[in-house]
């Protein structure tokens, strides 16, 4: 089980309190029924799925109930850090090899 | 290759053993060749069986970065069914079954399929009403299944616990008499001695690491540990790392890969006859021919691929198995492991070309791809070979999720599958 730092809890907790809630800074257009089939596929539907560093979205459901944001390694699972929800998605990752 | 018999046992036999030839060739690769498939598992291995036998394409290199079979066709929970809802689904699972049914004559190799039911419980009244919509529509298209009383499914599996004061009394089951389970690792097997006795190169320990496009496109070959082997059609059969591969000639895939668990128990003598899921609870059951009984859980909830999951994935499971059979609360668990399995939105399989020219993908088989093995590589080997998909494989497009003419397996089991 992995255990997860929420970044407004403060606190690292067990993933059993948390849902993933998929890839991380995918925008939903504001005119979305306005959007080509091509760019709703790609917001819907396409995933980047790396085999790496990943960017995905956790909420905290059985604590403070937030979304937030995390970055793993999805090779090893590991987390290098979380953030709050909005904040940019980040430049340098501590711990990254590359 | 030599025909495996009786006859070649009793020969055998009698001058201690000395006869018996490899069952597949590990040759060098070739410069180049007309079809290179990525990943020798079951699908892949199938896809190069039928080039050969069904279409005459036997300058063939099936690419493997571990070893044969050893990805998730080594690691599932060998359960064969057709009993889908949609006509699509219907259409290519049963293709598969009917094509299971007389795989081990076909490739003179006991694949060991033993059609003794899969049994899906309902637990509750919208159990009821899916599971007897699930039995009319597979009965419209011609696929066996029927629906059982609680007592009918104590019946056909004596250990069940139908007790009304369980916390999920067993209110009904369907059945499918024709599903079942295989040998995993003998179908794997049976596909790679049937294609390299024809000519086929299955060359292990050698992981593609890019795809080669010519300036109009198309593809030109692949990149690989053991350097650049050309081919002007590339199949990529490479489950949890579909997409890895797919990106890497510039095609961007609507997949997710998630860890899907298993576990087996030590082996005990028969007492699961059959094949018992439960969509409900979370849990499928068989029993291996060696005693063993085989367990599936369902997949993490993030994007992985350790090969390995959470442990409270398999206590859920185990939750569900000891509420279903009380009897084996006390069943000692020998091992676990994980795979990756790769997930579309829709939860239905992509078997198609791509748009790239000469780039061909059969991927996204989720959680429930083994029992597919024989259709798959049917349809793939055909939509190869005439550069345009099978009937049975037309609606398994990677455009579907630019359509919007999903094949929506996902809402119609609400479960994976």
């Amino acid at each position: 089980m992995l255990l997860i730092r929420c970044p407004y809890c403060e606190e690292e907790r067990p993933e059993l309190e948390f849902r993933n809630a998929g890839e991380a800074h995918i925008a939903r257009s504001p005119n979305i029924a306005g959007e080509s089939d091509d760019d709703f596929e790609k917001f819907f539907f396409i995933r980047s799925n790396p085999k790496g560093i990943i960017y995905e979205r956790w909420r905290h459901m059985h604590g403070c109930a937030r979304f937030f944001n995390a970055v793993r390694d999805t090779v090893s699972d590991r987390f290098l850090m979380t953030y709050k929800a909005g904040e940019p998605k980040p430049v340098k990752l501590p711990g990254a090899t590359k | 290759m030599k025909k495996y018999s009786v006859f070649a046992i009793a020969r055998e036999a009698m001058r201690g053993h000395k006869g018996w030839e490899e069952q597949w060739s590990s040759p060098e690769p070739k410069k180049e060749y007309d079809v290179i498939i990525v990943g020798a598992g079951g699908h892949g291995l199938a896809t190069a069986y039928y080039l050969a036998t069904v279409h005459g394409i036997t300058n063939v290199a099936v690419l493997e970065k571990g070893w044969l079979g050893g990805g998730n066709t080594g690691r599932n929970t060998t359960i064969i069914r057709s009993n889908y809802l949609y006509d699509e689904s219907a259409g290519i699972y049963d293709h598969a079954l009917k094509l299971w049914d007389g795989l081990s004559q076909e490739l003179n190799y006991n694949v060991m399929y033993s059609p003794r039911g899969v049994m899906m419980l309902a637990h509750n009244i919208h159990d009821i009403q899916v599971l007897r919509r699930h039995v009319h529509a597979n009965r419209l298209n011609g696929i066996d299944n029927e629906w059982l009383t609680p007592e009918q499914a104590k019946e056909f599996c004596p250990p069940l616990n139908i007790s009304r004061n369980a916390r999920y009394p067993v209110m009904g089951a369907s059945l499918q008499r024709r599903g079942g389970t295989a040998r995993h690792d003998a179908v794997a097997w049976g596909y790679a001695r049937g294609a390299s006795a024809r000519g086929v190169h299955i060359i292990q320990n050698c992981e593609v690491t890019g795809v080669k496009r010519a300036p109009n496109g198309a593809v030109t070959g692949v990149e690989t540990t053991r350097g650049f082997i050309g081919a002007r059609k590339v199949g990529v059969v490479a489950a949890g790392h579909s997409s890895v591969i797919m990106n890497m000639a510039g095609v961007r895939m609507p997949l997710e890969s998630y860890p899907l668990q298993a576990l087996v128990s030590e082996p005990v003598k028969p007492v699961v006859p059959c094949v018992v899921m439960s969509n409900t609870v979370h849990a499928y059951i068989s029993q291996s021919d060696k005693g063993e009984l085989v367990i599936g859980a369902g997949t993490d909830q993030y994007v992985s691929y350790s090969q390995t999951g959470g442990l409270h994935i398999l206590q859920h499971t185990l939750d569900a198995i000891c509420e279903m059979f009380p009897i084996f609360t006390r069943m000692k668990m020998l091992r676990s492991w994980g795979g990756i399995v790769d997930v579309t939105p829709d939860r239905s399989p992509i078997l198609a070309k791509t748009p790239v020219p000469g780039l061909y993908v059969n991927c996204g088989w989720g959680t429930g791809g083994f029992k597919a093995t024989p259709g798959s590589g049917h349809v793939f080997a055909h939509t190869i070979a005439r550069d345009d998909p099978h009937p049975i494989n037309a609606p398994f497009t990677i455009e579907r999720f630019r359509t919007g003419r999903l094949i929506d397996e996902a809402a119609a089991a609400a479960v994976a599958h």
